[in-house]
């Protein structure tokens, strides 16, 4: 019975082929554009987890600002005010895991006839530990390159591939301001920054090595930023509190007065990140969901116009034994046909979008199984709904009545 | 499937229809009482607008009455939901119309087989049932074919093979041969009288037609909704007296 019914419906179907395709657009539409919005969305969220966890855990970020004096920017303040030794005092708290000193600048490198600009950053060992970064190939930067000032550089991927694109590079010469540095060591990859940078396209030499050599600071001992892992993320707020006291001391920073540095959060502002990433997401998959329902309206519309249209032929079903259910029956199959197979072409063409975006732009996406089932869930779901109403419409007319109908 | 044990296949007693307008009430049917034994060929008669249509729609269960008793086959019609109203149609009546109502998107063969769908009967059971009774209306070379590609009086045929689908109790025919000319509605009837003859269907039929009627053997008049005549057809020249 089911069977000849589903018959009948796909008959009836491809009677009007032009208005069972527009119907059916209305899905297409609805259901591609979920799939496509909850697939930006998802790889959004993807691209800024990927970040976060790239990150290393459990960070703040030390800055050096400007010194004041009672309020007032002074002239010296271009002097960087953080040293090597606010790092070692900071590594002594309790609540610090490990402390990593960095001069970052941007520099010229060259090998062979190969050149590429990129960030430099003079770091120390601990840099390793506090970002949770591997060198792959070669070896990291040890304290004695530290302490001895060596000229040895570790490549990050995007500058490995820049510079020496196949080829092995560890024990190779290249130049920076001139000066040769040993390839030491590979960098493993890392991707995006969650705000959106290249992490790979950096190379890291010995803090002291950018300080004497590289950046030839007037300030020998002085550091940009220092990043500090707390020992746990519980610890976090409790270290974010003796950090500031602890800088603040070695200042003899008044009570009240503004210090020369900035403590950042780093997990927080990446959370907020996350955060802000997921409710874009959800606005997406939102939208999305409207544009379903104004499909599912279309089907009801044109379910309605077909009930009209078919009044006769509902009056001759019923004329011949057709009970209200199996009129019911049919056009609700219809309207559910109709929406599941709008759902299926949908599918692929959000699935399609989803691919092509991710291929012709810098959008990541990532289609998920869920949003799939969800797809057809809904689908269904919307096929029942607006198709109720038509299909008790016509399983409610008279049979006389229907059949009187011109 | 319950049939009367006394043979009467239609019993109506005192039955009334009115219809609701907008200009109020307007009563078409007045007191029929009308009895129809298994195996008659009955013919229905009268002027238009007498109430014809309007009697062959309650015989046939597609309307119901306002008043009045309607048994068909030992059932009391008048308790009976749309459900069971349904089921009746489909197993104790089959309907042919003056206009023929074939779906016009189903072949010949899904026409006839679509009373069968409704009453459950397996896939394979229903093509070859609608094969035989195709066969029997001498359209067993059409069953592909659409109701667009066959003449007026092989649609009616087709009509005669879906209304005998489920084997019905009575087969009822209003006008079915108002569209059709002379010669092919003098097959048509041939056809039912055959039917009633020789399978000993029980038919009834409206005509306006004299020598239509002349095939059954009984006729009943209706006059402004009131039964004036019933009993053996009647020559045109009887009436006038
Ligand atoms: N649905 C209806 N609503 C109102 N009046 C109707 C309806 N159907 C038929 N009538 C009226 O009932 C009377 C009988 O109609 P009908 O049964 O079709 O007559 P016949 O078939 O004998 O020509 C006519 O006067 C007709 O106008
Ligand atoms: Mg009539």
């Amino acid at each position: 019975m089911i069977g000849a019914i589903l018959r009948e419906a796909w008959k009836s179907m491809g009677a009007n082929k032009l208005r069972t395709f527009l119907t059916m657009l209305g899905m297409v539409i609805g259901v591609g554009a979920v799939i496509l919005m909850l697939a930006i969305g998802q790889g959004a969220q993807y691209v800024v987890k990927q970040a976060i966890a790239s990150m290393g855990s459990n960070l703040f970020i030390v800055l050096s600002s400007f010194s004041t004096t009672s309020g007032v920017r002074s002239g010296t303040g271009q002097a960087p005010t953080l040293t090597i030794n606010d790092a070692r005092a900071l590594l002594e708290l309790n609540t610090v895991a490990e402390v990593a000193p960095m001069q970052p600048g941007s520099r010229q490198i060259v090998y062979g006839a190969a050149n590429w600009n990129t960030q430099v950053y003079g770091v120390t060992p601990g840099y390793f530990t506090v970002r949770e970064w591997a060198v792959v190939d070669g070896d990291p930067i040890s304290e004695t390159d530290v302490r001895n000032a060596t000229r040895v550089a570790i490549l990050g991927q995007t500058v490995l591939d820049r510079l020496f694109g196949d080829e092995p590079a560890v024990g190779k010469t290249i130049r920076l301001e001139n000066i040769p540095f040993t390839v030491a060591g590979v960098l493993d990859r890392k991707g995006q920054s969650f705000d959106g940078r290249d992490q790979d396209d950096t190379v890291l030499i010995p803090l002291t090595t950018a300080q004497r050599k590289v950046f030839g600071s007037q300030f020998p001992n002085s550091v940009r930023m220092i990043m500090v892992q707390a020992v746990s993320e519980s610890a976090m707020a409790q270290a974010e509190e003796d950090i500031n006291r602890l800088l603040r001391e070695r200042r003899r920073t008044p009570e009240g007065q503004e210090p020369d540095f900035t403590v950042r959060n780093l997990s927080a502002v990446a959370d907020v990140q996350a955060q802000t990433t997921k409710v874009m997401s959800l606005l997406l998959g939102a939208v999305a969901c409207v544009s379903l329902v104004v499909g599912g309206i279309g089907i009801m519309n044109i379910m309605l116009v077909s009930v009209t249209e078919r009044t006769r032929e509902i009056g001759i079903r019923m004329a011949i034994g057709a009970r209200r259910r199996d009129i019911l029956a049919q056009f609700l199959l219809e309207a559910i046909i109709v929406s599941v197979l709008g759902c299926v072409i949908g599918v692929a063409l959000g699935v399609g979008g989803a691919l092509l975006a991710s291929r012709l732009t810098s959008i990541y996406t990532e289609v998920t199984a869920w949003s799939v089932l969800l797809s057809f869930a809904v689908a269904t779901l919307i096929g029942v709904f607006f198709g109720f109403y038509p299909a008790r419409k016509a399983a409610w007319l008279k049979p006389i009545e229907a059949l009187r109908y011109q | 499937m319950a049939t009367s044990p006394d043979g009467v296949v239609v019993g109506i007693e005192h039955l009334y229809k009115q219809y609701e307008t907008a200009a109020g009430p307007v009563p078409v049917l007045k007191d029929v009482n009308l009895e129809i034994r298994r195996g008659e060929f009955v013919a229905i008669m009268g002027p238009s607008g007498s109430g014809k249509s309007t009697f062959m729609n309650i015989l046939g269960c597609l309307d119901t009455p306002t008043r009045g008793r309607y048994v068909l086959d030992g059932h009391d019609t008048s308790a009976l939901g749309s459900d069971d109203l349904a089921r009746l149609r489909n197993r104790f009546i089959g309907f042919v119309f003056q206009g023929f109502n074939l779906l016009p998107r189903a072949s010949l063969l899904e026409n006839v087989a679509l009373p069968l769908i409704y009453a459950g009967t397996p896939r394979r059971e229903r093509s070859e049932r609608a094969r035989e009774l195709l066969e029997r209306v001498g359209l067993s070379r059409h069953v592909e074919h659409h109701p667009s590609q066959i003449s007026g009086g092989q649609q009616q045929r087709v009509a005669i093979a879906r209304a005998l689908a489920n084997r019905p109790s009575l087969l009822l025919a209003d006008e079915p041969t108002g569209n059709l000319d002379t010669a092919t509605s003098h097959e048509i009837m041939g056809l039912f009288t055959r039917l009633n003859a020789e399978a000993g269907i029980t038919v009834v039929l409206v005509t306006h037609e004299h020598d239509v009627a002349r095939f059954a053997q009984r006729e009943v008049t209706f006059v402004d909704g009131i039964v004036t005549h019933d009993g053996p057809v009647r020559a045109v020249d009887e009436i006038a007296r």
